[in-house]
Parts: structure tokens; sequence; C-alpha cells
């Protein structure tokens, strides 16, 4: 079964990255990553930039509103997401513990849709 | 009534709840099997208790209180059912000196039944802990949640089922024969252990999960022995996890760091815990039925000792370990067994148990890569010591585990 896992971060989590690598925020992230390749669990999935970097579009009434930034307004934006390949949901909830974004801010867990996508895809 | 009085009858509420819960539950579903039944009706009791005993007084026993007040709602419901025919061997058997407060008061403790068909074979085994945390303890599905990284949803879920097996499925609340009982046992401590949910801990920092119930796995392995005076290894699983439990203080820095079994202060290590552990393996080595609890006791009693002695006797350490991989030859174990062979006789024999292990089953076992990392860096391969350090950072799910591995790597 394939899981997303939504990462949340904080700004100060976000304010980290800036550094040059060789900081703990990278190297958590480094090892987490290399520990999911290892067990077979990555399937796909990256970081994003900075919440400020989003714009947000929606069309209503046919007139287009455009947004500077994230589409909600919370504390603990994405910051990326993961695709794993897991047996079970309690088997992706044990790997999004050992994210380091879950003792910084809130990683979900999520089934993906692979019904839905074959509809649409096929 | 007074303000104080209200909080005198709300803390005896609280407190005979803590108490008596796992005795009133385990009464009241004895013959009936219906766990879920008894559960509701002892917390529509312990509600009315919240409004009768500040108005009325706490009662005289308000464990007898309890039970009859439960007993009646379970009648009322089965009453309800209009099903009455078909229960009514229930009713007589709840109906049976109903009223009767002087049997209340000394009521038989089937909690020793009630922990068996917790952990019965026929009960998945990954809700073996769950349901005696909530049935004996009466811990909420919540909370019991949050310890096994599952959702209160799927919880409460699974809880259910359970309990639907054990009232529908001929599991029967008794104590297994002398014959069946080793065995059995083994998946009643095996259920406690759980819940205390720290494995081992040791130089490189392994993973320490708490589970946040390590005081409710306590109080459980007390009942269990309180029960069970004779079993060895009841004695065994206590002494072990009060070991454990004596160096919380000493786990964490005063910044919260994570500070590895060798560099604890002993002094912060609890007596009055380490004394009482000690007691117990004691009391359990006069039967000569040696077992994995008790094993792991002794390992973590000969830690103990540095408090006195000032050194780990890692010959002592490592012979205790071979005796436990012949009855517990686990992946725990065999990385325990390295470390303490890596300490007693270098680094390269300790590496070399670690390499007996199938690389697949330590894929997410992060110990396994913590103690290599530990290993390759004293052995001086510095590259695969940098890659096994990443491995157990990545599998760490403690915050200050992980940044204790992180500063060991750089």
């Amino acid at each position: 079964m394939q899981f997303a896992m939504l990462i949340y971060e904080s700004p100060e989590a976000f304010a980290a990255r800036k550094s040059d690598g060789t900081d703990a925020y990278t190297g958590a992230w480094r090892a987490y990553h290399k520990a999911l390749v290892e067990a077979g669990m990555f399937v796909g999935g990256d970081p994003l930039q900075v919440p400020d970097t989003g714009t947000t579009i929606r069309i209503k009434d046919g007139k287009r509103h455009v947004q500077d930034g994230p589409y909600a307004d919370a504390k603990e934006q994405l910051g990326g997401f993961t695709i794993l390949e897991a047996p079970s949901l309690d088997a992706a909830l044990e790997w999004a513990a050992r994210c380091p974004a879950a003792s910084y801010g809130a990683v979900e867990v999520r089934p993906l849709a692979p019904d839905l996508k074959r509809r649409i895809v096929d | 009534m007074t303000g104080t009085g209200l909080e005198v009858s709300h803390r005896t509420v609280e407190r005979v709840a803590r108490e008596s819960y796992g005795r009133l539950v385990a009464y009241l579903s004895v013959h009936t099997r219906d766990l879920a039944s008894a559960e509701d009706a002892l917390s529509e009791a312990l509600v009315k208790a919240l409004t009768a005993w500040p108005r009325d007084g706490v009662p005289q026993n308000p464990e007898a209180w309890l039970l009859t007040t439960a007993r009646h709602s379970i009648i009322d419901a089965v009453r309800h059912q209009r099903v009455v025919a078909e229960n009514e061997p229930t009713l007589q058997l709840l109906k049976e000196d109903s009223m009767d407060t002087a049997f209340a008061s000394q009521f038989p403790d089937e909690r020793l039944k009630l922990l068996f068909v917790c952990a019965h074979p026929a009960i998945d085994p990954n809700m073996h802990t769950p349901l005696m945390l909530q049935t004996v303890l009466g811990l909420d599905a919540a909370r019991i949640a949050g310890a096994f990284l599952i959702s209160p949803k799927t919880m409460g879920q699974r809880l259910v089922r359970a309990k639907t097996k054990i009232r529908d499925g001929g599991i029967r609340f008794e104590v297994p024969e002398q014959r069946d009982l080793p065995e059995r046992l083994d998946a009643v401590l095996e259920a406690i252990y759980a819940g205390f949910g720290i494995g081992w801990d040791d130089m490189a920092g392994v993973e320490n999960r708490g589970q946040n119930l390590a005081e409710e796995a306590i109080w459980l392995a007390r009942v269990l022995l309180q029960l069970l005076p004779d079993e060895p290894e009841v004695c065994g699983l206590l002494a072990l996890m009060l070991h454990c439990e004596a160096r919380r203080p000493a786990r964490r820095g005063p910044d919260g760091r994570y500070i590895p079994l060798s560099e604890q202060d002993p002094k912060l290590w609890s007596v009055s815990l380490i004394e009482e552990a000690e007691r117990h393996l004691a009391e359990a080595s006069t039967h000569r039925r040696p077992g994995r609890f008790q094993l792991e006791a002794a390992i973590q009693s000969v830690h103990a000792e540095r408090a006195r002695s000032g050194r780990i006797e890692w010959t002592a350490v490592t012979q205790f370990y071979e005796e436990l991989l012949r009855v517990s030859p686990t992946i725990g174990t065999k990385t325990g067994y390295a470390a303490a062979v890596a300490e007693a006789m270098g680094p390269e024999k300790g590496l070399a148990v670690l390499n007996s292990i199938t690389v697949d089953a330590v894929s997410s076992y992060q110990p396994y890569w913590a103690v290599r990392a530990h290993l390759l860096r004293r052995l001086g391969k510095v590259a695969e010591s940098l890659d096994a350090y990443d491995r157990a950072i990545g599998l760490t799910e403690d915050p200050s585990v992980r940044e204790f591995l992180l500063q060991k790597r750089s």
C-alpha cells in the first residue's frame, strides 16, 4: 500500500534550511531518507520551497483570483511530501514517527487513492 | 456539602477507580465474559458516584457501592434489550447476592483470569497490552492509541473487536492448568513488558521508545506478583522494569539531552527502586528456574552495581546474554550481546556478533545500527561508521536521541 507523508513545518524549521548542509536539520533528514531507502519504503517525494514562494490561484464567477503565499493561513505549513510503500497504516505510522518533522512540526499520513487514479488515468 | 468535602469525594472516586477498576471489571465479567458491558456499567457507576458521594457522603465501602450500582445497571441494560429469555443465565448470575453488601466487600479477585483472557492465544498479540491497560487499569482508548502509535478511532475499533471475540468466541475466564501455565504466563508477561516499552539502554544511544506507560506496566506486574507470588519470571519482570525505572532521572540531562547508560551519573539512580528490584531478583533466584526476564533483570543488576563499584563487570554481562540467547534469541538480545562482547573482548569480536545477524531482519531496527556505528568508529572504519550512524539516526524517533547520535556522528 502506498501512503503520502505530508510534512508540516514551523517558520523556525523553514528558517533552519538556510544553512550550508552540515547542520542538524539537514543531517537528520539525510539520515531519515537513507533509512527509508535502505528499508525499501521510499517511493518518491520532494521538499518544497518556503511557503512565501507559493502563489495561490482560484477562479470564482469567471474571475481570476491570485493570492501571494500558500493557500492555508496556518502557523505550520506544508514543507514537503514523501510517498512510501508500507504493508499497513501501522507500519506507515512507525515511519512517520521517525520523521524529523514529527518532533518539530507534524506529519500527516494519508493513503494514496489508486482507484481514483485509475479512473482518471485510464 | 463544602468545597473540601466535594474534593474529598472526587478524590475518593478517583482513588477507588484507580485501585479497584480491574477487580470490579474482572468480577463483573467473569461469568458473562462481556467486558464491554462490565466497563460501561462501571463507568456509569463512577459517574453516579460523582454526584451521590458529595451529596450523601462517601459510603463506608466505596468498592461495594460501585459493584452494586454497576450490577444494577447491567441488569437494567439486559432487561432493556427485551431478550430476557436469552439472557436469563446472565441475569441469574448477576442477581445472586446482588444486594449483599457483606459479600460485595469481599468479592473474589478475578483479575488473574482477566489477565490471562487479555493475553489469550486466540486474541491478536498486538491487542494483548491494550486490552490489559483498558480492562485492568481503565485507561481510555485515546491514551493507549498514542502510546502504540495508532489512531484513537482505530484503537477503539480494535478493542471493541477483541472484546466481542472474548464474549462470543468461547474464551473462558480461567487460570490455565499447570501444564499450560508457563506458555500462557509468558504471553501475559510479554504484554506487560510491551507496555513498559523500554527495551534496553546502552552506550551507543539506542532508541528508547518510552510509551509513557512505564508506571502502568509496573502496576500490572505488581498486581500479577500479588496474584502469582510463586512464579520467578513474574519477579524477574518486575525487577527488570524497576531497574530501568530507577535510572529515569539520570537518562536526561538538565537541558533535556539524552544520556546513555554508560555516561549516567549513578548518584541520580533511585536507590529505593534498585533495592526493591534486587529483592525481587533474589526472591526469584530461590526458585532455581531461570528465565528470560530474570536474565534480563540480572544484566540490569550488573549495570546497577556500578553505583557501588564504579565499574561494569562486562564478562558477567556477556555470560548472562549467552544464557539469554539460549531462551530468547531475538535481534534485540543479539544486539545487546554484541555490545557487551565488544566491551568485554574488543570491538572486532562485537562486530562479528553483529555480522552474524541477517541484514533483512535489522533494516528498521535502530539499536543494531547504533551499536554498529559505535563499534565501526572504534575500529577506525570511518566511512562505514558514518553510514551506520545515518541508518541509526534515520530510524530514531526520540529527538534527543537523534541529537545525541548526530553529535556522535560529527
